[in-house]
């Protein structure tokens, strides 16, 4: 199959390498959490819920006294993709995916602020077509902010990867399933620092550089988009509250 | 909009969203959002306050919110977050939990309040030390999921925040509807404590968001009725008369329109609205529909217009 068409540079969906799928972010959208955010990636679509900073639920979790709990948890719906498949609730890969979005967003957020306190983050794919850990991130990071916790940085991710030669940015489903290379990266954008990297399948050294820039990219033109949603509802929180 | 699950037909949508852009029209202050950069003379000492903080010399938000400079302080005051206490708040809180010597109250706060045995008028308004029956008897004074209005006290060394409730107009509420909003709705004030005569309701706003509207009770009323309690039936003592209860519940549903559209809380514009509502004939469900929440957001619109000529009128 034709990944990237050789004449005309573009990819199956009509995107060029380096073009990112459409971007749709949400704050709000749960009424009874303290933050709560939709966020799209293309036809991925995900939602994010954080309850908190508030009092520790089990003590014995508690590691230490002077810094918030940061938990996660990550699920898709069994709508969420093409096959339907009741996946246990504490399966291998939701596992996975919550232990990275929760020690991806405990590098950001400024846990000495909150002591003896838990800080609750569930995210839930309600639709998938490649790319969703970089969603979930994303929309973790709309909601912390929405919930007005402390953070260092917005906390973007993107993912990349490798085919027919060519670096492709933002892959979706069929991209994803071809098997290639797969790169998510999880980044600072105004600190300059990559808080999360990830690859399955072979890539050459110099080429993963390329493609590891290449989903750079990709978080600062999403740290861009993150930014003017937030700004947008602070004006008009504000304006509203008079 | 984060409440507004309304059913809006198009002229209803319309109209809100014209009223709303009408206000954004007015000059949006100095917004941030997480990670801006905060620009700040370097020649003055500033001091970093609250939601800031400093990344290679340079002043960065840490939160979502508004800049404020006050002399030398520069701050972002955030809008939607959790409350933060200060020494003296107002608060309204729920019981949650009884532990030896203390209650621990939920108050929207990152932790839970601790009310110490000590810090509150025993009910039978006797000053004295309190003893092991007093620590038996505390289930009888508050048990779990009573709403209590208190103080806040402080820190303790320990980092839990304490409260007290060491006058007649602190403890149980009784009688009436709690209602939860964001914090930043309600302004720190001189008058948190409103007896609403024309209603025979008691409004009290807690600085950290949540309201409580109920019965009027007068104050010193307790040590008659310590001895009136074995005569009143249970029934005569939870009874509120049918009008008090519209009362109360019309200015609920004016609190949860106001906060639903985003609105600071006061009590003028919570009593206004409550008055808007009985002018227009408006039944107290449908305060929550759809045309009720328009005229509420057109009248706001013209009230702040109409501020805005007044002050650009004394200029």
């Amino acid at each position: 199959m034709e990944y990237v068409n050789p004449l005309t540079g573009f990819r199956v969906d009509g995107r060029r390498p380096n073009e990112m799928r459409q971007l749709k972010g949400e704050v709000g959208v749960v009424a009874r959490a303290d933050g709560s955010a939709l966020f799209e990636m293309g036809n991925t679509r995900v939602i994010a819920a954080v309850y908190g900073p508030r009092e520790v639920q089990n003590k014995g979790q508690q590691v230490n006294s002077k810094d918030a709990l940061v938990r996660c948890e990550y699920r898709m719906a069994d709508f969420s993709t093409g096959d339907r498949r009741r996946k246990p609730k504490g399966d291998r890969r939701s596992t996975e995916i919550s232990l990275v979005i929760r020690q991806t967003m405990e590098a950001s957020i400024l846990t000495h602020l909150m002591p003896r306190s838990q800080i609750d983050i569930f995210v839930q794919v309600l639709q998938a077509d490649g790319g969703t850990r970089a969603a979930c991130i994303n929309a973790a990071t709309l909601a912390l902010a929405d919930a007005g916790i402390p953070m260092r940085d917005i906390v973007t991710s993107c993912s990349a990867g490798y085919l027919c030669s060519t670096p492709l940015l933002d892959l979706n489903y069929i991209e994803d399933s071809a098997g290639g290379p797969d790169v998510t990266v999880g980044f600072l954008t105004k600190m300059d620092k990559v808080t999360l990297l990830q690859m399955d399948a072979k890539l050459p050294m110099d080429t993963f550089e390329t493609v590891m820039d290449l989903a750079i990219e990709g978080c600062k033109a999403i740290a861009n988009y993150i930014r003017e949603v937030l700004l947008e509802n602070t004006r008009r929180l504000e304006c509203q509250r008079g | 909009m984060r409440d507004l699950q309304l059913s809006l037909n198009q002229t209803q949508r319309v109209r809100l969203e014209a009223a709303l852009h009408e206000l954004q029209t007015v000059a949006p202050a100095a917004a941030v959002t997480v990670a801006d950069t905060i620009p700040v003379n370097d020649e003055d000492n500033i001091l970093k306050g609250h939601g800031t903080s400093d990344q290679d010399g340079e002043v960065v938000a840490t939160l979502c919110g508004v800049v404020e400079r006050v002399n030398k302080l520069v701050y972002v005051r955030t809008l939607r977050a959790r409350y933060k206490p200060e020494v003296g708040d107002i608060i309204v809180g729920r019981v949650i939990e009884i532990a030896p010597k203390r209650w621990r109250l939920e108050i929207n706060f990152s932790q839970d309040a601790v009310l110490m045995l000590s810090s509150m008028n025993l009910p039978d308004g006797i000053q004295r030390r309190r003893t092991a029956v007093d620590e038996l008897n505390m289930r009888t004074i508050f048990e779990e999921n009573d709403v209590i209005c208190a103080e806040v006290r402080g820190f303790q060394h320990d980092g839990s925040l304490h409260l007290q409730a060491r006058s007649q107009k602190y403890g149980k509420l009784e009688r009436g509807q709690l209602l939860v909003v964001p914090a930043y709705l309600v302004k720190r004030r001189k008058q948190h404590f409103h007896h609403l005569e024309q209603y025979d309701v008691d409004l009290i706003l807690g600085c950290n968001g949540f309201i409580w509207v109920g019965e009027h009770v007068v104050v010193g009323e307790n040590a008659n009725m310590m001895e009136n309690k074995l005569n009143l039936s249970a029934e005569v003592e939870n009874f509120t008369p049918l009008e008090t209860r519209k009362h109360i519940c019309r200015l609920a549903n004016a609190v949860r329109v106001l906060s639903a559209l985003g609105f600071t809380l006061t009590v003028e514009l919570i009593i206004e609205t409550a008055e808007a509502s009985v002018s227009s004939n408006i039944e107290i469900n449908n305060m929550l529909g759809a045309e009720f929440y328009v005229q509420t957001a057109e009248r706001e619109v013209k009230r702040r217009a109409d501020l805005l000529r007044k002050k650009s009128g004394a200029r």
